[in-house]
Protein backbone atom coordinates (compact mmCIF):
# COMPACT_ATOMS: atom_id res chain seq x y z
CA UNK A 1 0.00 0.00 0.00
CA UNK A 2 1.16 3.51 -0.83
CA UNK A 3 1.31 5.23 2.55
CA UNK A 4 1.78 8.76 1.22
CA UNK A 5 -1.44 8.45 -0.76
CA UNK A 6 -3.24 7.06 2.27
CA UNK A 7 -2.26 9.97 4.49
CA UNK A 8 -3.00 12.35 1.62
CA UNK A 9 -6.54 10.93 1.34
CA UNK A 10 -7.09 11.57 5.06
CA UNK A 11 -5.85 15.16 4.86
CA UNK A 12 -7.66 15.86 1.57
CA UNK A 13 -10.97 14.69 3.03
CA UNK A 14 -10.43 16.90 6.09
CA UNK A 15 -9.65 19.88 3.85
CA UNK A 16 -12.89 19.22 2.01
CA UNK A 17 -14.65 19.20 5.36
CA UNK A 18 -13.47 22.78 5.86
CA UNK A 19 -14.67 23.73 2.36
CA UNK A 20 -18.12 22.33 3.14
CA UNK A 21 -18.23 23.97 6.60
CA UNK A 22 -18.71 20.78 8.61
CA UNK A 23 -18.90 21.25 12.41
CA UNK A 24 -15.42 21.33 13.98
CA UNK A 25 -15.87 18.22 16.11
CA UNK A 26 -16.66 16.07 13.06
CA UNK A 27 -13.63 17.15 10.99
CA UNK A 28 -11.43 14.34 12.25
CA UNK A 29 -13.98 11.55 11.95
CA UNK A 30 -14.89 12.84 8.47
CA UNK A 31 -11.24 12.52 7.46
CA UNK A 32 -11.13 8.95 8.78
CA UNK A 33 -14.26 8.05 6.77
CA UNK A 34 -12.59 9.34 3.60
CA UNK A 35 -9.40 7.42 4.38
CA UNK A 36 -11.35 4.21 4.93
CA UNK A 37 -13.06 4.59 1.54
CA UNK A 38 -9.74 5.15 -0.19
CA UNK A 39 -8.21 2.17 1.67
CA UNK A 40 -10.99 -0.17 0.51
CA UNK A 41 -10.69 1.13 -3.05
CA UNK A 42 -6.90 0.78 -3.24
CA UNK A 43 -6.81 -2.63 -1.55
CA UNK A 44 -9.43 -4.04 -3.90
CA UNK A 45 -8.03 -2.59 -7.11
CA UNK A 46 -4.28 -2.93 -6.53
CA UNK A 47 -3.86 -5.90 -4.23
CA UNK A 48 -6.79 -8.07 -5.32
CA UNK A 49 -7.05 -6.85 -8.94
CA UNK A 50 -10.78 -6.31 -8.75
CA UNK A 51 -12.62 -4.27 -11.40
CA UNK A 52 -12.56 -0.48 -10.82
CA UNK A 53 -16.34 -0.14 -10.80
CA UNK A 54 -16.88 -2.98 -8.32
CA UNK A 55 -14.16 -1.62 -6.05
CA UNK A 56 -15.75 1.86 -6.11
CA UNK A 57 -19.13 0.36 -5.27
CA UNK A 58 -17.65 -1.47 -2.28
CA UNK A 59 -15.72 1.61 -1.10
CA UNK A 60 -18.73 3.89 -1.43
CA UNK A 61 -20.84 1.33 0.45
CA UNK A 62 -18.23 1.26 3.22
CA UNK A 63 -18.11 5.07 3.42
CA UNK A 64 -21.89 5.37 3.55
CA UNK A 65 -22.34 2.64 6.17
CA UNK A 66 -19.70 4.12 8.47
CA UNK A 67 -21.28 7.57 7.97
CA UNK A 68 -24.71 6.21 8.93
CA UNK A 69 -23.25 4.74 12.11
CA UNK A 70 -21.46 7.95 13.04
CA UNK A 71 -24.54 10.03 12.22
CA UNK A 72 -26.70 7.96 14.56
CA UNK A 73 -24.13 8.05 17.31
CA UNK A 74 -23.49 11.81 17.15
CA UNK A 75 -27.09 12.72 16.19
CA UNK A 76 -26.17 14.60 13.03
CA UNK A 77 -27.27 14.42 9.40
CA UNK A 78 -25.52 11.63 7.46
CA UNK A 79 -24.33 14.04 4.79
CA UNK A 80 -21.91 15.68 7.23
CA UNK A 81 -19.76 12.54 6.99
CA UNK A 82 -20.64 11.02 3.63
CA UNK A 83 -20.28 14.10 1.43
CA UNK A 84 -16.59 14.63 2.08
CA UNK A 85 -16.05 10.89 2.55
CA UNK A 86 -16.84 10.02 -1.06
CA UNK A 87 -14.63 12.80 -2.47
CA UNK A 88 -11.49 10.60 -2.76
CA UNK A 89 -13.50 8.15 -4.90
CA UNK A 90 -14.66 10.73 -7.46
CA UNK A 91 -13.21 9.69 -10.85
CA UNK A 92 -11.52 13.03 -11.55
CA UNK A 93 -8.47 11.49 -13.18
CA UNK A 94 -10.55 9.27 -15.41
CA UNK A 95 -12.74 12.20 -16.52
CA UNK A 96 -9.59 14.16 -17.33
CA UNK A 97 -8.15 11.32 -19.42
CA UNK A 98 -11.46 10.98 -21.27
CA UNK A 99 -11.37 14.62 -22.24
CA UNK A 100 -7.73 14.47 -23.22
CA UNK A 101 -8.33 11.50 -25.56
CA UNK A 102 -11.29 13.28 -27.15
CA UNK A 103 -9.21 16.41 -27.76
CA UNK A 104 -6.48 14.35 -29.38
CA UNK A 105 -9.12 12.87 -31.72
CA UNK A 106 -8.87 9.37 -30.17
CA UNK A 107 -12.64 9.05 -30.05
CA UNK A 108 -12.74 5.29 -29.44
CA UNK A 109 -10.41 5.49 -26.44
CA UNK A 110 -12.33 8.55 -25.22
CA UNK A 111 -15.62 6.67 -25.40
CA UNK A 112 -14.11 3.70 -23.53
CA UNK A 113 -12.75 5.89 -20.72
CA UNK A 114 -15.92 8.00 -20.67
CA UNK A 115 -18.09 4.92 -20.16
CA UNK A 116 -15.91 3.77 -17.26
CA UNK A 117 -16.10 7.26 -15.73
CA UNK A 118 -19.90 7.22 -15.90
CA UNK A 119 -20.04 3.71 -14.45
CA UNK A 120 -17.79 4.72 -11.56
CA UNK A 121 -19.93 7.78 -10.83
CA UNK A 122 -22.98 5.49 -10.88
CA UNK A 123 -21.22 3.04 -8.55
CA UNK A 124 -20.61 5.81 -5.99
CA UNK A 125 -24.29 6.73 -6.12
CA UNK A 126 -25.44 3.12 -5.80
CA UNK A 127 -23.09 2.42 -2.92
CA UNK A 128 -24.73 5.33 -1.05
CA UNK A 129 -28.21 4.06 -1.95
CA UNK A 130 -27.61 0.42 -0.99
CA UNK A 131 -26.19 1.38 2.36
CA UNK A 132 -29.03 3.82 3.02
CA UNK A 133 -31.72 1.27 2.19
CA UNK A 134 -30.05 -1.52 4.20
CA UNK A 135 -29.49 0.56 7.35
CA UNK A 136 -33.01 1.92 7.08
CA UNK A 137 -34.57 -1.57 6.90
CA UNK A 138 -32.24 -3.01 9.48
CA UNK A 139 -32.67 -0.26 12.06
CA UNK A 140 -36.49 -0.23 11.81
CA UNK A 141 -36.46 -3.99 12.44
CA UNK A 142 -34.24 -3.54 15.45
CA UNK A 143 -36.54 -0.84 16.76
CA UNK A 144 -39.58 -3.06 16.29
CA UNK A 145 -37.92 -5.91 18.24
CA UNK A 146 -36.97 -3.84 21.25
CA UNK B 1 -49.87 28.71 27.19
CA UNK B 2 -50.23 31.84 25.12
CA UNK B 3 -51.39 31.09 21.62
CA UNK B 4 -48.96 32.06 18.91
CA UNK B 5 -50.54 33.54 15.81
CA UNK B 6 -50.34 31.27 12.78
CA UNK B 7 -48.50 33.96 10.80
CA UNK B 8 -45.59 33.82 13.20
CA UNK B 9 -45.39 30.03 13.09
CA UNK B 10 -45.32 30.09 9.32
CA UNK B 11 -42.45 32.60 9.51
CA UNK B 12 -40.43 30.30 11.77
CA UNK B 13 -41.00 27.26 9.56
CA UNK B 14 -40.07 29.16 6.42
CA UNK B 15 -36.97 30.62 8.05
CA UNK B 16 -35.77 27.15 9.06
CA UNK B 17 -36.47 25.87 5.55
CA UNK B 18 -34.72 28.83 3.94
CA UNK B 19 -31.54 28.39 5.97
CA UNK B 20 -31.42 24.67 5.21
CA UNK B 21 -32.04 25.09 1.49
CA UNK B 22 -29.44 27.84 1.20
CA UNK B 23 -26.93 25.65 3.00
CA UNK B 24 -27.46 22.70 0.66
CA UNK B 25 -29.62 20.23 2.60
CA UNK B 26 -31.57 17.39 0.99
CA UNK B 27 -35.20 18.12 0.10
CA UNK B 28 -36.85 15.49 2.31
CA UNK B 29 -34.85 16.70 5.31
CA UNK B 30 -36.06 20.28 4.78
CA UNK B 31 -39.70 19.26 4.36
CA UNK B 32 -39.48 16.97 7.37
CA UNK B 33 -37.91 19.68 9.55
CA UNK B 34 -40.57 22.24 8.61
CA UNK B 35 -43.37 19.77 9.34
CA UNK B 36 -41.81 18.85 12.68
CA UNK B 37 -41.57 22.49 13.74
CA UNK B 38 -45.19 23.05 12.69
CA UNK B 39 -46.30 20.05 14.74
CA UNK B 40 -44.32 21.27 17.74
CA UNK B 41 -46.27 24.56 17.44
CA UNK B 42 -49.60 22.65 17.68
CA UNK B 43 -50.61 22.90 14.03
CA UNK B 44 -53.06 20.19 13.06
CA UNK B 45 -51.96 19.96 9.48
CA UNK B 46 -48.90 21.11 7.57
CA UNK B 47 -47.87 20.59 3.99
CA UNK B 48 -44.52 21.65 2.63
CA UNK B 49 -43.18 21.44 -0.87
CA UNK B 50 -39.56 22.32 -1.49
CA UNK B 51 -37.71 22.69 -4.77
CA UNK B 52 -34.09 23.89 -5.15
CA UNK B 53 -35.35 27.40 -6.00
CA UNK B 54 -38.43 27.87 -3.81
CA UNK B 55 -40.36 26.76 -0.73
CA UNK B 56 -44.15 26.39 -0.38
CA UNK B 57 -45.72 25.93 3.02
CA UNK B 58 -49.34 25.59 4.02
CA UNK B 59 -50.41 25.40 7.67
CA UNK B 60 -53.74 24.66 9.27
CA UNK B 61 -54.50 25.61 12.88
CA UNK B 62 -56.98 23.99 15.25
CA UNK B 63 -59.88 26.13 14.07
CA UNK B 64 -61.12 25.13 10.64
CA UNK B 65 -60.95 28.57 9.05
CA UNK B 66 -57.42 29.29 10.21
CA UNK B 67 -55.35 28.35 7.25
CA UNK B 68 -52.37 30.09 5.66
CA UNK B 69 -50.10 29.45 2.72
CA UNK B 70 -46.87 31.22 1.95
CA UNK B 71 -44.22 30.96 -0.72
CA UNK B 72 -40.54 31.86 -0.56
CA UNK B 73 -38.18 32.29 -3.50
CA UNK B 74 -34.56 31.22 -3.00
CA UNK B 75 -32.06 32.91 -5.29
CA UNK B 76 -28.62 31.75 -4.14
CA UNK B 77 -27.25 28.64 -2.53
CA UNK B 78 -23.95 27.67 -0.91
CA UNK B 79 -22.68 24.74 1.10
CA UNK B 80 -22.66 25.07 4.86
CA UNK B 81 -23.24 21.75 6.62
CA UNK B 82 -22.76 23.36 10.02
CA UNK B 83 -25.94 25.44 9.61
CA UNK B 84 -27.91 22.34 8.63
CA UNK B 85 -26.74 20.62 11.79
CA UNK B 86 -27.73 23.65 13.89
CA UNK B 87 -31.24 23.95 12.42
CA UNK B 88 -31.69 20.20 12.87
CA UNK B 89 -30.78 20.59 16.51
CA UNK B 90 -33.34 23.35 17.00
CA UNK B 91 -36.17 21.38 15.41
CA UNK B 92 -35.32 18.39 17.59
CA UNK B 93 -35.32 20.49 20.75
CA UNK B 94 -38.64 22.05 19.74
CA UNK B 95 -40.24 18.62 19.26
CA UNK B 96 -39.05 17.60 22.70
CA UNK B 97 -40.43 20.79 24.18
CA UNK B 98 -37.06 22.12 25.33
CA UNK B 99 -37.38 25.36 23.37
CA UNK B 100 -40.25 27.83 23.30
CA UNK B 101 -41.42 29.23 19.98
CA UNK B 102 -39.88 32.63 20.73
CA UNK B 103 -36.51 31.13 21.70
CA UNK B 104 -36.47 29.03 18.54
CA UNK B 105 -37.22 32.06 16.39
CA UNK B 106 -34.36 34.04 17.95
CA UNK B 107 -31.97 31.10 17.55
CA UNK B 108 -32.91 30.69 13.88
CA UNK B 109 -32.44 34.40 13.23
CA UNK B 110 -28.93 34.31 14.71
CA UNK B 111 -28.05 31.22 12.64
CA UNK B 112 -29.21 33.01 9.51
CA UNK B 113 -27.03 36.04 10.23
CA UNK B 114 -23.96 34.02 11.28
CA UNK B 115 -20.90 33.97 9.04
CA UNK B 116 -19.69 30.62 7.80
CA UNK B 117 -17.84 28.55 10.40
CA UNK B 118 -14.46 28.85 8.71
CA UNK B 119 -13.37 32.31 7.46
CA UNK B 120 -12.48 32.74 3.80
CA UNK B 121 -8.71 32.48 4.25
CA UNK B 122 -9.10 29.12 5.98
CA UNK B 123 -11.28 27.86 3.15
CA UNK B 124 -8.77 29.10 0.60
CA UNK B 125 -5.98 27.32 2.48
CA UNK B 126 -8.08 24.16 2.67
CA UNK B 127 -8.78 24.27 -1.07
CA UNK B 128 -5.10 24.77 -1.85
CA UNK B 129 -3.99 21.94 0.42
CA UNK B 130 -6.74 19.61 -0.83
CA UNK B 131 -5.46 20.18 -4.38
CA UNK B 132 -1.95 19.28 -3.28
CA UNK B 133 -3.04 16.13 -1.45
CA UNK B 134 -5.06 15.01 -4.46
CA UNK B 135 -2.01 15.41 -6.67
CA UNK B 136 -0.19 13.11 -4.21
CA UNK B 137 -3.05 10.59 -4.22
CA UNK B 138 -2.94 10.36 -8.01
CA UNK B 139 0.75 9.49 -7.80
CA UNK B 140 2.46 12.89 -7.78
CA UNK B 141 5.61 13.75 -5.81
CA UNK B 142 6.84 16.75 -3.80
CA UNK B 143 7.13 19.23 -6.66
CA UNK B 144 3.67 18.23 -7.96
CA UNK B 145 2.26 18.83 -4.48
CA UNK B 146 3.65 22.38 -4.39
CA UNK B 147 2.49 23.26 -7.90
CA UNK B 148 -0.98 21.86 -7.22
CA UNK B 149 -1.21 23.91 -4.01
CA UNK B 150 -0.43 27.06 -6.00
CA UNK B 151 -2.69 26.23 -8.95
CA UNK B 152 -5.57 24.93 -6.80
CA UNK B 153 -5.36 27.97 -4.52
CA UNK B 154 -5.43 30.37 -7.46
CA UNK B 155 -8.32 28.47 -9.07
CA UNK B 156 -10.41 28.57 -5.91
CA UNK B 157 -9.65 32.25 -5.30
CA UNK B 158 -10.66 33.17 -8.86
CA UNK B 159 -13.79 31.04 -8.58
CA UNK B 160 -14.85 32.69 -5.32
CA UNK B 161 -14.20 36.22 -6.62
CA UNK B 162 -15.78 35.65 -10.04
CA UNK B 163 -18.79 33.93 -8.46
CA UNK B 164 -19.60 37.16 -6.64
CA UNK B 165 -19.36 39.35 -9.73
CA UNK B 166 -20.66 37.14 -12.51
CA UNK B 167 -24.30 36.09 -12.59
CA UNK B 168 -23.63 32.77 -14.31
CA UNK B 169 -21.96 30.35 -11.89
CA UNK B 170 -20.81 28.05 -14.68
CA UNK B 171 -18.70 30.77 -16.22
CA UNK B 172 -16.83 31.25 -12.93
CA UNK B 173 -16.09 27.52 -12.91
CA UNK B 174 -14.93 27.62 -16.51
CA UNK B 175 -12.65 30.56 -15.74
CA UNK B 176 -11.15 28.85 -12.67
CA UNK B 177 -10.47 25.58 -14.53
CA UNK B 178 -8.96 27.52 -17.44
CA UNK B 179 -6.54 29.41 -15.20
CA UNK B 180 -5.56 26.22 -13.36
CA UNK B 181 -4.60 24.63 -16.67
CA UNK B 182 -2.75 27.77 -17.76
CA UNK B 183 -0.78 27.99 -14.52
CA UNK B 184 0.17 24.29 -14.66
CA UNK B 185 1.54 24.78 -18.19
CA UNK B 186 3.30 27.95 -17.09
CA UNK B 187 5.11 26.04 -14.30
CA UNK B 188 6.22 23.43 -16.78
CA UNK B 189 7.28 26.18 -19.20
CA UNK B 190 9.45 27.67 -16.44
CA UNK B 191 11.34 24.41 -16.40
CA UNK B 192 9.82 22.79 -13.31
CA UNK B 193 9.82 19.02 -13.66
CA UNK B 194 6.11 18.46 -12.94
CA UNK B 195 3.58 15.90 -14.12
CA UNK B 196 1.10 18.34 -15.65
CA UNK B 197 -1.83 15.89 -15.71
CA UNK B 198 -1.58 15.17 -11.98
CA UNK B 199 -1.25 18.83 -11.07
CA UNK B 200 -4.32 19.78 -13.13
CA UNK B 201 -6.49 16.91 -11.85
CA UNK B 202 -5.57 17.65 -8.25
CA UNK B 203 -6.19 21.38 -8.62
CA UNK B 204 -9.66 21.14 -10.16
CA UNK B 205 -10.89 18.78 -7.41
CA UNK B 206 -12.09 21.60 -5.07
CA UNK B 207 -14.42 22.74 -7.88
CA UNK B 208 -15.93 19.28 -8.41
CA UNK B 209 -19.67 19.22 -7.57
CA UNK B 210 -19.49 16.41 -4.99
CA UNK B 211 -22.25 17.74 -2.74
CA UNK B 212 -24.60 18.32 -5.68
CA UNK B 213 -24.14 14.76 -6.92
CA UNK B 214 -24.70 13.24 -3.48
CA UNK B 215 -27.77 15.36 -2.86
CA UNK B 216 -29.18 14.68 -6.31
CA UNK B 217 -28.99 10.93 -5.67
CA UNK B 218 -30.50 11.22 -2.21
CA UNK B 219 -33.33 13.42 -3.54
CA UNK B 220 -34.11 10.97 -6.33
CA UNK B 221 -34.16 8.05 -3.89
CA UNK B 222 -36.46 9.90 -1.51
CA UNK B 223 -38.90 10.44 -4.40
CA UNK B 224 -38.23 14.15 -4.88
CA UNK B 225 -37.84 13.68 -8.62
CA UNK B 226 -38.00 17.33 -9.63
CA UNK B 227 -35.25 18.40 -7.26
CA UNK B 228 -33.14 15.34 -7.99
CA UNK B 229 -33.18 16.05 -11.71
CA UNK B 230 -32.57 19.77 -11.19
CA UNK B 231 -29.57 19.18 -8.96
CA UNK B 232 -28.28 16.44 -11.24
CA UNK B 233 -28.40 18.87 -14.16
CA UNK B 234 -26.58 21.51 -12.14
CA UNK B 235 -23.87 18.97 -11.26
CA UNK B 236 -23.55 17.93 -14.90
CA UNK B 237 -23.25 21.52 -16.10
CA UNK B 238 -20.60 22.23 -13.46
CA UNK B 239 -18.59 19.18 -14.49
CA UNK B 240 -18.98 20.25 -18.11
CA UNK B 241 -17.78 23.79 -17.33
CA UNK B 242 -14.68 22.48 -15.53
CA UNK B 243 -14.01 20.03 -18.35
CA UNK B 244 -14.23 22.65 -21.07
CA UNK B 245 -12.05 25.08 -19.12
CA UNK B 246 -9.23 22.54 -19.03
CA UNK B 247 -9.99 21.33 -22.56
CA UNK B 248 -9.46 24.79 -24.04
CA UNK B 249 -5.97 24.96 -22.52
CA UNK B 250 -5.08 21.46 -23.68
CA UNK B 251 -6.40 22.10 -27.19
CA UNK B 252 -4.39 25.32 -27.53
CA UNK B 253 -1.12 23.99 -26.15
CA UNK B 254 -0.90 20.40 -27.35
Amino acid sequence: MNWTALYASFLATMAFGVLFNVPKKTLLSGGLVGMLGWMIYVTLTQELNINLVTATLAASFGVATLSQGLARKLKMPVTVFSISGIIPLVPGGMAYDTMRQLIENNYLEGLRLGSITLLIAGAIAFGLIFSGVLTETFSTRLAQKS
Amino acid sequence: MVKTPIGEIIEICLLAGKIMLQSGAEIYRIEDTMNRIARACAMTESHSYVTPTGIFLSLQGEEQDLEQTKFLRIAWREIDLNKIVQVNEISRKMSEGELTIQQAHDALLSIEKAQSLYPFWQQLLAAALASGFFALMFGGIGIDFLSAVAAGGLGFLLYAKANRRIEVKFFAEFLAAFSIGALAYFFSFLGLDIQIDKVIIGSVMPLVPGVLITNAVRDLMAGDLVSGLARGTEAFLTAFAIGSGVAVILAVLI
